[in-house]
């Protein structure tokens, strides 16, 4: 079978070419359809000033909107709360994803129970722990507010993400950490099975308590496995959107309002379609620089591994 | 050497913690989904409620009259038909795909690989906006089929990706055996290959589920009514009211939530399934 395209390199030892053609082919388009093709298409429109959905001319305004994307203060504003929330997440889920991933290995005694436990908030749909958290944290009807309030730890209900800016973003980071913690520990569950028992035992045997134990011979060889879900919680992290929609919809006073939620209000409630494609390649950008860590650090380990 | 009692104490104690911290939330919503709303509602509350109910369960299921729970009913109905459509067609373009980007020798074939990964990490706020514009110029917003188009962007790169991984730890034995009987590469896909990786099809297709089941970026912008609305569009829209009782989006939220768990707890066994394969001895 010949097919045009793929004829004009007739490598040796190429015996499907054709027939891998046809196979592909489905999946190309699909995937040229829906994210190549718009993917140019953001790129093009970003340098426009589009304004409506409706075809037609729209002026041209070549980098103009990413100049005023990096000379307003809206954007580094966001991008300040884009910073906090991804970096203290990330290392939350990071260190308490070790703990758990550490207990997840240990010799409980209901450890299948542990571990259906600990794996329920990953499944957990993000909007709905983002409601769960809403309410929980309710200013009026709260439960945390109820107990606080009870065991006479707080005098009076309060605001959890009403009215400090600074309380509702560590409060949205809560229950981010809540649900994505889960991942993490059973990626670093993963890593930690890898580490051979004998070196462990060896440690102990030469006199290494716990503690130093995990220091010296854990964390070191764990080191490939944090640096994976460091990566991959740092990318979703940075896109971070929906629990921040349903749990405080970008305030109080902004205070809440990330990159991508900043791109969705422009695009969106105010028809700045090139604006916020401007920004949305913006994260793209950044989004790039941490995937090709992210499989330099892939290859590092495979070669390790080696 | 026997982990001394202090450590198995602290460990169990440990343990112990955790798992109250991750149940008590959902317990938290459960218990918000049963009680009544005056319970629900009291200040200082009291923990033992006068009254259990199942009512919002049954106005989500079979209510005639109030509003807010058959839109709830509706957005489950939409999420399980857009997942199951997405996952239908990113399913069965991943499967050829992947077998041809594992088994097959063809030029470029790292290249498309790797432009696939690529596509895998774009994030789809990128492609929001002119999605947006290219579905409200075929009149596909706020339909279901323009969901599944939408969510094809993310469950195809995946399933491929996927996929591809899955084919390549297959033995070739089995499918050159195949091949000396007669078969064409079709049919050994079809007879030898497709059989065997039932086990990585199914664990495909249940995280490709997830990931629609989820989404809500998308939905968002791209339903408006309750033909199309999906279930974290309506709880996202109806947690910002103040008016609507909380104990009926809890209730949407439980049920919202059942798929997933229940899938992550079956999927733990079929993914062991699937890894420990080693079918050409058989």
């Amino acid at each position: 079978m010949r097919l045009p395209g793929l004829t004009r390199r007739p490598a040796p030892r190429v015996r499907g070419a054709g027939l891998a053609f046809l196979l592909l082919l489905p999946a190309a388009l699909v995937v040229f359809g829906v994210v190549l093709y718009p993917a140019g298409r953001a790129l093009v429109i970003s340098f426009y000033d589009v304004d409506s959905p409706f075809p037609g001319e729209y002026p041209f305004r070549g980098l103009a909107n990413y100049v005023d994307i990096l000379r307003s203060s809206r954007f580094w504003t966001a991008a300040g709360h884009t910073a906090y929330f991804t970096v203290v997440s990330t290392v939350a889920e990071l260190v308490l994803g070790v703990g758990l991933a550490l207990l997840l290995a240990a010799p409980l005694r209901f450890r299948w129970l542990f571990r259906a436990v600990v794996i329920l908030p990953w499944a957990l749909p993000t909007i709905v722990n983002g409601a769960m958290w809403r309410w929980i944290l309710n200013a009026e009807y709260g439960v945390l507010n109820a107990l606080l309030t009870q065991l006479h730890l707080q005098e009076s209900y309060r605001s959890w993400l009403g009215t400090n800016p600074f309380l509702a973003l560590n409060m949205v980071i809560v229950a981010d950490v809540w649900k994505n913690t889960s991942l993490a520990a059973f990626f670093l569950l993963a890593g930690l099975q890898t580490i051979p028992a004998e070196i462990r035992e060896a440690a102990r045997v030469d006199g290494a308590g716990p503690v130093r134990a995990f220091l010296t011979i854990t964390l070191p060889m764990l080191r490939p496995t944090i640096a994976v879900v460091l990566v991959l919680r740092t990318i979703e992290a940075f896109k971070v959107f929906d629990i921040i929609y349903v749990m405080t919809g970008g305030g109080p006073a902004n205070g809440t309002q990330t990159v991508t939620f900043l791109t969705y209000l422009q695009a969106f409630s105010a028809q700045r379609f090139s604006y916020g494609a401007a920004l949305a390649y913006l994260t793209v950008l950044a989004i790039l620089v941490l995937a090709m860590l992210y499989l330099r650090l892939l290859r590092q380990s495979e070669m390790r591994a080696i | 050497m026997k982990p001394s009692r202090g450590y198995r104490v602290l460990i169990h104690a440990a343990a112990l913690v955790a798992m109250v911290v991750i149940l008590a939330p959902f317990l938290w919503l459960a218990y918000s989904s049963v009680v009544g709303q005056t319970d629900l509602l009291s200040r200082p509350m009291h923990w033992w409620p006068g009254r259990f109910t199942l009512t919002r369960y049954r106005e989500i299921f079979a209510g005639q009259d109030v509003s807010v729970a058959r839109q709830f009913r509706s957005a489950l109905v939409n999420s399980m038909l857009v997942a199951t459509g997405t996952v239908a067609v990113s399913l069965s373009v991943g499967v050829l795909g992947g077998y041809a980007l594992a088994r097959l020798r063809f030029p470029l074939r790292r290249t498309t690989l790797l432009s696939f990964l690529v596509t895998y990490m774009l994030p789809p706020i990128a492609l929001l906006i002119p999605l947006y514009l290219l579905l409200s110029r075929v009149h596909l917003l706020d339909t279901r089929i323009g969901l599944v188009v939408v969510y094809c962007s993310l469950a195809t790169p995946f399933s491929l990706w996927t996929m591809s991984n899955f084919f390549g730890v297959l033995p070739v034995d089995l499918e050159e055996a195949a091949r000396v009987d007669g078969c064409s590469r079709l049919g050994a896909l079809v007879r030898v290959i497709l059989p065997l990786s039932r086990p990585g099809i199914l664990a495909t297709a249940l995280f490709a589920f997830l990931l629609c089941w989820d989404e809500f970026l998308y939905a968002l912008i791209f339903t408006s009514t309750s033909d199309s609305k999906t279930i974290p569009v309506a709880i996202a829209e109806f947690t910002g009211r103040n008016a609507v009782d909380f104990g009926l989006i809890a209730a949407a939220g439980v049920l919202a939530a059942l798929p997933p768990m229940f899938i992550t707890l079956v999927f733990q066994r079929n993914l062991v399934e699937g890894l420990s394969a080693g079918a050409v001895k058989a």
